[in-house]
């Protein structure tokens, strides 16, 4: 666990560090009367939204946190148990290389696609923003062969822990995927249906983050499966 | 373009005009909250009536021959399941979180209010799914409620197929419908509270909520991954959590797993779970105490800060669940010492609630009376706490009803009478209507006296050595006579109690239509939900324009003023110390209502997309 208590305590650390800057220590009985409103966040800040995601971001990382804590302790059980080791580590498929390199362009795509709709050009942001699309199922493609390949040469979930946490872990990521595409659909439909860039600004800058974030995700996963 | 609540658009503000987009697909907080709690009460009563059930056969064994031992560990997983998550968890956050937050941070509506109503209609899902368990075949899981392997998915246990896959799709499902009512209630308090709302101004209330919220949202992570990996050992076959079992002479397909695995993964959701719970009982009883109290909340800088040291060290103290797990010694040092560490915040908060009341002006109105049976109760079930923190002595008293008697005083009996408290304290909000005060009462002292007398005898049972999860003790010769004739009370009182609960239920539905009229501000309570304009509060909340704060939640017992009491709202006066001085639009303490805003500044609705675009 205690890769989730690392995680636990950052986050509580930053939570207490951003609360004390918010003057925790303020005593609210002394002063009456509102100056300007700088501290009722409604009036200032950031979009709900985007606050929203990055909320979201951290359920998530506490989510694959404890994946990969479960993983570890999994990994270490047979012999911190002196019983048979049972751990036969996945020989990952080639392919896993390439589905990475898919991912990097998805996000090099969106983040084009971000800039793009900051400038304000249109038919680039369109461009860039479908391409960010296209690379991600085509990585979840990858995923799925990746897979096929595992399975005709025998690594079955059931036969072995290793085989099983490969399945999970690549698994839990695809499902976080699919979820971002669904977003990134209705904002593609959008787009193609001619909506204001303006308006799509927003859309456009979170799922970028998130494409970033499920990269990193990514990034972190495969370094682990390929190391143990 | 940056989302904007729909609420706070600058477009007329749509009320909902018919029946379904008023009541069913509703996207208002407040019908939501009422949604969430209705939900939580009605799946609350079936945890009650299989409580009544396994009392039955505790206290009178061998009478009803319809309940099996494999019908009690149904009946007590089932119990302990439903009234952690699907109504504890639910009613306070998804209940109480839902209509407080935006009514005491002066927001119109939740920042995604579409996310929101998703989230109630998931959690339903959850608990249709749940109750469904009840009809397939073999019945619900009769795991215990910390559904450990490997017993929760062997053959022998009851429920364990199709019993158990539904409990674990259901506590799925149940995530992602927290998920999405948590990214709310902690976005809407970080962004959308009005103007002068400092978050040092926030009531306890919303600081409790929130800070459970936190909580919920970092650790109800470890109930998914715990469930998604027992499914995938049920229904695929790995082997995560289970070891190698030779079952009925056959070796079963499972080998090396490790359950210890799971207990830490349960635990790490498991412990910060009582304090999902805890934190928002904590803070609505802060506010309960101070309004009926008529006196400021004694140290509330020093309670904010006791909520937030409870969060987090409330990830550090799982395995205190697991000493008899079997664990290196040293952890379990390290996890009595931040067991016992976590008890000085929260004996802070205790002293503070009775300082709060020491020389105040005390109104033993009925939630009054909850909140101070909440304060009584839970120092009972905090004191026991610290006997099971502690290593030596937790081992011998583990599995016995001593726990039982512990957990319950804490978590259950405790976060009631705090439920209890608030519904008879916002209830003439929601309604418009005082609940009936007698029936109140007698619900009140009926509920008390017999929770005391059900879980008092069993601190005895559980040092006389009595197992928790024995259907029944038969001649265990260590185990005096006292012990049978100390169950066949508990059975009685809790029949008694469970029986009173109907009281309370026929007090909601009488006195929605024969209650008193409440008016705006029946108990002369400083925050702003009962400020608003309209009781019940209308969709949108306060009228064409959103309150302005001028000072915190507890301004009680102010000398010199003809009231006792100044809502938040109220602009400062001569001899006020002040930034700025608005105005007020005939406006007096008392009077239930008022949303001026200062001159010179914009009011927030109407304004349009003052939630983005920075």
């Amino acid at each position: 666990m205690n890769l989730t208590v690392a995680f636990a305590g950052i986050a509580a650390g930053a939570l207490v560090w951003w609360l004390a800057v918010r003057r925790l220590t303020t005593r609210p009985w002394e002063a009456q009367g509102t100056s300007d409103g700088r501290d009722s966040a409604g009036t200032t800040g950031p979009a709900p939204a985007r606050i929203g995601l990055w909320i979201f971001l951290a359920v998530i990382t506490s989510l694959f946190a404890l994946f990969i804590t479960g993983y570890w302790m999994r990994m270490g059980h047979g012999m911190a148990h002196g019983i048979v080791h049972d751990w036969h580590p996945v020989a990952e498929p080639r392919v896993l290389w390439l589905n990475t390199a898919l991912l990097v362009l998805g996000s090099i795509s969106m983040q084009w696609a971000r800039g793009a709709a900051n400038r304000g050009a249109a038919d680039r942001a369109r461009l860039a923003w479908l391409l960010g699309g296209v690379f991600a199922v085509a990585f979840l493609l990858g995923q799925l062969f990746a897979w096929r390949q595992l399975q005709a040469a025998g690594y079955y979930a059931a036969a072995n822990p290793a085989n099983a946490s490969f399945y999970l872990l690549t698994g839990v990521h695809a499902v976080h995927l699919i979820g971002g595409l669904f977003v990134w659909g209705r904002t593609a439909l959008r787009m193609l249906r001619g909506a204001e860039l303006e308006d799509l600004r927003l859309s456009v800058e979170l799922c970028t983050v998130y494409w970033h974030y499920l990269l990193l995700v990514w990034l972190i996963l495969f370094g682990l499966l390929l190391l143990t | 373009m940056a989302y904007v609540a729909i609420a706070d658009r600058n477009v007329h503000l749509h009320d909902p005009q018919t029946f379904v987009t008023k009541y069913i697909w509703s996207q208002d907080h407040k019908v939501i909250a009422i949604q969430y709690a209705i939900t939580a009460i009605a799946i609350g009563l079936v945890a009650l009536g299989l409580s009544v059930l396994m009392r039955m056969q505790l206290g009178f064994p061998d009478t009803f021959r319809f309940i099996s031992p494999e019908n009690y560990y149904q009946f007590i997983t089932m119990h302990g399941m439903i009234m952690v998550i699907y109504l504890l968890t639910a009613l306070f956050l998804g209940g109480f979180g839902n209509f407080l937050i935006p009514l005491m941070c002066g927001a119109r509506d939740m920042v995604f209010p579409y996310m929101n109503m998703l989230s109630f209609w998931v959690y339903l899902l959850a608990v249709l799914v749940l109750v469904a368990s009840f009809f397939v075949p073999g019945g619900p899981t009769g795991a215990g409620w910390t559904l450990y392997p490997p017993q929760a998915i062997s053959y022998g246990t009851a429920g364990a197929s199709w019993g158990i896959t539904l409990m674990l799709v259901s506590l799925a499902i149940f995530i992602v419908a927290f998920t999405m009512g948590g990214l709310n209630y902690v976005t809407t308090v970080l962004q959308a509270r009005c103007r002068g709302m400092t978050l040092m101004r926030m009531p306890l209330s919303v600081w409790g909520i929130f800070m459970a919220t936190i909580l919920g949202l970092l650790a109800f992570p470890a109930l998914l991954v715990s469930a998604v990996m027992m499914t995938l050992d049920l229904q695929v076959g790995t082997s995560f959590f289970m070891p190698a079992i030779v079952s009925m002479g056959e070796q079963s397909a499972h080998a090396g797993g490790s359950p210890l695995l799971f207990q830490h993964l349960f635990w790490f959701f498991g412990h910060p779970e009582v304090y999902i719970v805890a934190l928002p009982a904590f803070g609505i009883v802060s506010d309960l105490i101070s309004t009926h109290a008529r006196r400021h909340i004694f140290g509330y800088r020093m309670m904010v800060w006791a909520i937030l040291a409870i969060g987090a060290l409330s990830f550090v103290v799982w395995a205190h669940h697991m000493y008899v797990s079997g664990m290196n010694p040293y952890f379990g040092f390290f996890f009595a010492t931040t067991t016992l560490i976590i008890a000085v915040p929260t004996a802070i908060k205790v002293y503070n609630w009775v300082l709060t009341l020491w020389r105040g002006h005390i109104h033993l109105t009925v939630p009054m009376l909850f909140a101070i049976g909440f304060v009584f109760t839970f120092i009972n079930g905090g004191l026991t706490g610290l006997f099971l923190g502690n290593v030596t002595v937790d081992v011998p008293l583990s599995d016995t009803y001593f726990v039982v008697a512990h957990f319950h005083m804490v978590m259950g009996v405790s976060p009631i009478l705090v439920v209890f408290g608030a519904i008879y304290h916002w209830y003439p909000k929601v309604t418009g209507r005082m609940l009936n005060d007698t029936m109140g009462k007698i619900h009140f002292w009926c509920t008390f006296l017999g929770t005391y007398a059900i879980y008092l005898p069993m601190h005895y049972l559980g040092i006389q050595g009595v197992p928790r999860r024995y259907y029944a003790l038969g001649d265990t010769y260590f185990l005096p006579d006292s012990v049978h004739t100390a169950n066949e009370w508990i059975s009685t009182a809790a029949f008694f109690v469970a029986a009173v609960q109907l009281l309370f239920l026929f007090n909601l539905i009488w006195s929605y239509r024969n209650g008193k009229h409440a008016g705006g501000n029946p108990w002369r309570a400083t925050t702003l939900e009962w400020q608003t304009p309209d009781t019940p509060p209308k969709h949108g909340n306060w009228g064409p324009e959103l309150p302005v704060v001028y000072r915190w939640a507890y301004e009680y017992g102010v000398p010199g003023l003809k009231e006792d009491f100044v809502p938040q709202n109220q602009p400062p006066v001569g001899g006020e110390s002040a930034e700025f001085h608005g105005h007020s639009h005939g406006y007096g303490p008392g009077h239930g209502h008022g949303h001026e805003h200062a001159p010179g500044h914009e009011p927030r609705h109407g304004s349009g997309d003052e939630h983005g675009r920075r």
